[in-house]
């Protein structure tokens, strides 16, 4: 793990390390995640698959991270802890100081409803729901009113540019208009985190500057956002560079650095 | 999410799929159907036998002496129809004993019937009719009047005349075109005089009740009927009010029971006939009709789940990303569970609503085209979208509960 001294604004290094390594102390409210020696173990027809062998990783709010690795490297199951679907074996996992490490399996979907956005690389819309009543799905979970969630749907889909589209469904819409929607779906409870799977993964290229250009809007106004990707330059967006390998956190970097790096050829990231 | 929420989406689901949700309910559909369509028969003709046809049978608030039942359900076995037949018979020496029982207030009349061959020189063929030889107080116990002419009389009784009050299906056939009154029928080989016409009695189940021919008692066309001299088939008994029924029917038991020198552990070697025990006949009908309406219906039903929990459980597969993507944006397993239960039950009580439609119609249908009065009661209404509601929610507990244990991860990778 190299982790350097000098990593302003976002957060120092020594700060990241001294909050992953104090077990079992609840972190200030500047953080929104801290997650302290994670291990996930997958049994995969009898074999032991080791995904996750201990992971620290502790992300302030407003902060613009991405996750990268190649596959197998454990960043799907760090996604998934991360985003609530899943529990780690060992380890502490605080999202917005709660520990959700221990949490029941209804207690995890109250915390993916009220700290998570989702933004997935399929988009993951439903299909027979328009745009709009996408949008509202969290809010149906979350229990508010139908007029009230038509209102903070609409509001969240003219934050992404597409007030205009609210009662098209999926496939009336183009690949970044229905990331869009996913996005706005997101965001719509006024989630801590927006987690993005591989978000530009089924777009083409300046559909994907585009979704890159709302994730760098949505970071200016201070939504912390996590990607995680296989792709550089995708990963160069965010201001932050988590590289995991074999299950275990590699670099942990300033966007800059990462760049330096791959550029003198240390690049063997992607996957 | 609220189970209007739930209902919302369950509606949603059925409209994007009609054709397959309609197959989906057939099965409960057609249960209901059966339900309603066999409560309604029986409803109908229940309301009908209890005021209607019981009155037309039997006089109100009376019993008959009889040797044997005159109403029995399906096949006596051979026993109790030896029984019946080692009976003794009932004898005009018996008609006192039993009046003698009676308390104060009660009528009585002498009856017997069978089928005679009747003919007039107005009519080509003869025809077997009904014929009644009774004491003149039987038309004032069944309250029968007559629209032409007049009743039997005191004096008829006494001088055994040969006079005849006729129902309205024999003037049609013997007197077609002219007045009966005055004019001669013939009971077989013997010459009556008609002297009044019964009014009209309608029919039941198909049967008309106007196929009769009434004259008293001591006359001789009752030798046609009975062959054993003095014997008779039913002495009536009407009381002033129900209440006093019981007594006075046990009264009469025992007198009997005295003048037949029965033994207290013997069983009565006569019958006696109220109104309950033709209710008992219906009643007996009634229990066929009602496992019936209660079989067919729960085929249907059983049916309808299997076809309900099955296309549910292809939904679940169907739908397993859209329960991850669900899972992801917060739903609880409580809100999927409620929201397939929702689906299959909101399935099942359309089929069920129709099903009462159709039930409904088929009532209607029943009793536009055959002899049975129908009526739909509107608890069997409330039983059939109750129980098709319930069918849902069984049916659809298994494929529900695997929906919302699915694992969230699991769900979203699939395609």
């Amino acid at each position: 793990m190299s982790l350097t001294a000098d990593d302003p604004p976002i957060s120092t290094t020594a700060e990241r390390a001294a909050i992953t390594h104090t077990a079992g102390a609840k972190p200030g409210p500047e953080w929104a995640i801290v997650a302290r020696g994670l291990t996930r173990e997958y049994d995969m027809g009898g074999e032991i698959v080791r995904a996750l062998q201990g992971v620290d990783i502790a992300i302030r709010r407003n902060e613009y991270v991405a996750i990268m690795g190649p596959s197998g490297s454990g960043k799907s199951t760090l996604m998934n802890l991360i985003g609530c679907l899943d529990t780690p074996d060992s380890g502490e996992y605080w999202l917005s100081g709660t520990l959700v490490s221990e949490m029941s399996d209804d207690e995890l979907a109250h915390v993916r409803n009220k700290e998570i956005g989702f933004v997935f690389q399929t988009f993951n819309l439903l299909p027979r729901a328009t745009a709009l009543q996408n949008v509202e799905l969290p809010l149906v979970y979350a229990g508010l009113p139908a007029n009230e969630r038509k209102e903070r749907a609409m509001e969240a889909l003219s934050r992404v540019q597409l007030g205009e589209r609210v009662n098209h469904r999926p496939n009336e819409l183009s690949g970044g208009q229905r990331q869009r929607v996913a996005i706005a779906r997101a965001l719509v409870n006024r989630p801590a985190i927006l987690l993005a799977d591989e978000p530009t993964g089924n777009l083409d290229s300046k559909t994907s500057e585009e979704i890159m250009r709302v994730f760098g809007a949505l970071s200016t106004e201070g939504q912390t956002v996590i990607m995680v990707t296989h792709e550089s330059d995708i990963a160069a967006h965010a201001r932050r560079v988590i590289v995991l390998r074999d299950g275990k956190v590699e670099t942990d970097d300033r966007r800059e650095r990462f760049a330096e790096r791959l550029n003198n050829g240390g690049a063997a990231v992607t996957g | 999410m609220s189970i209007l929420e739930a209902f919302r989406l369950a509606l949603e689901q059925l409209r994007v799929q009609k054709l397959k949700s309609f197959f989906t309910l057939v099965g409960v559909m057609v249960g209901v159907t059966f339900l309603i369509a066999v409560v309604s028969v029986v409803e109908g003709m229940g309301n009908y036998m209890e005021h209607d046809l019981v009155g037309k049978l039997m006089a109100v608030n009376s019993f008959e002496v009889r040797s044997r039942p005159s109403i029995s359900v399906g096949d006596l076995d051979e026993m109790t129809r030896d029984a019946y037949r080692r009976r003794p018979r009932l004898m005009d020496s018996d008609t006192s004993t039993i009046i003698e029982a009676l308390p104060p207030g009660f009528k009585h009349a002498a009856l017997s019937a069978g089928n005679v061959t009747i003919s007039s020189k107005y009519a080509a063929r003869p025809k077997p009719v009904e014929l009644r030889s009774v004491t003149p107080s039987y038309f004032e116990m069944k309250n029968l009047s007559v629209t032409n002419g007049r009743v039997l009389t005191e004096q008829d009784d006494a001088m055994n005349t040969p006079v005849a009050v006729v129902g309205q299906d024999v003037v049609d056939h013997f007197f077609p075109g002219v007045d009966p009154v005055g004019r001669e029928l013939r009971i077989g080989p013997l010459s009556y005089t008609v002297v009044g016409v019964a009014e009209k009695q309608g029919s039941t189940f198909g049967f008309s009740l106007d196929k009769f021919v009434i004259v008293p008692y001591g006359s001789q066309a009752k030798n046609l009927t009975n062959r054993v001299r003095g014997e008779l088939d039913a002495v009536m008994v009407q009381g002033p009010n129900e209440q006093v029924l019981p007594d006075a029917q046990e009264q009469v038991r025992q007198a009997m029971r005295t003048r037949r020198k029965l033994h207290p552990g013997q069983d009565d070697n006569f019958s006696i006939e109220s109104q309950n025990s033709a209710l008992e006949f219906w009643n007996k009908l009634k229990g066929y009709l009602v496992v019936a309406g209660i079989v067919l219906p729960t085929v249907g039903l059983v049916v309808g789940a299997i076809v309900i929990m099955n296309i549910m459980l292809v939904a679940v597969a169907e739908r397993t990303r859209e329960i991850g993507i669900r899972k992801s944006l917060g739903a609880r397993r409580r809100d999927i569970l409620l929201q397939f239960l929702m689906e299959a039950a909101t399935l099942s009580t359309v089929g069920a609503a129709l099903g009462v439609l159709l039930g409904a119609l088929l009532a209607l249908l029943v009793s536009a085209a055959t002899p049975l009065p129908t009526s739909v009661a509107p608890w069997s209404v409330i039983v059939a979208v109750v129980v098709g509601a319930g069918v849902g929610i069984v049916a659809g507990v298994y494929p529900a509960s695997r929906a919302a244990l699915l694992d969230p991860i699991a769900a979203l990778r699939s395609d």
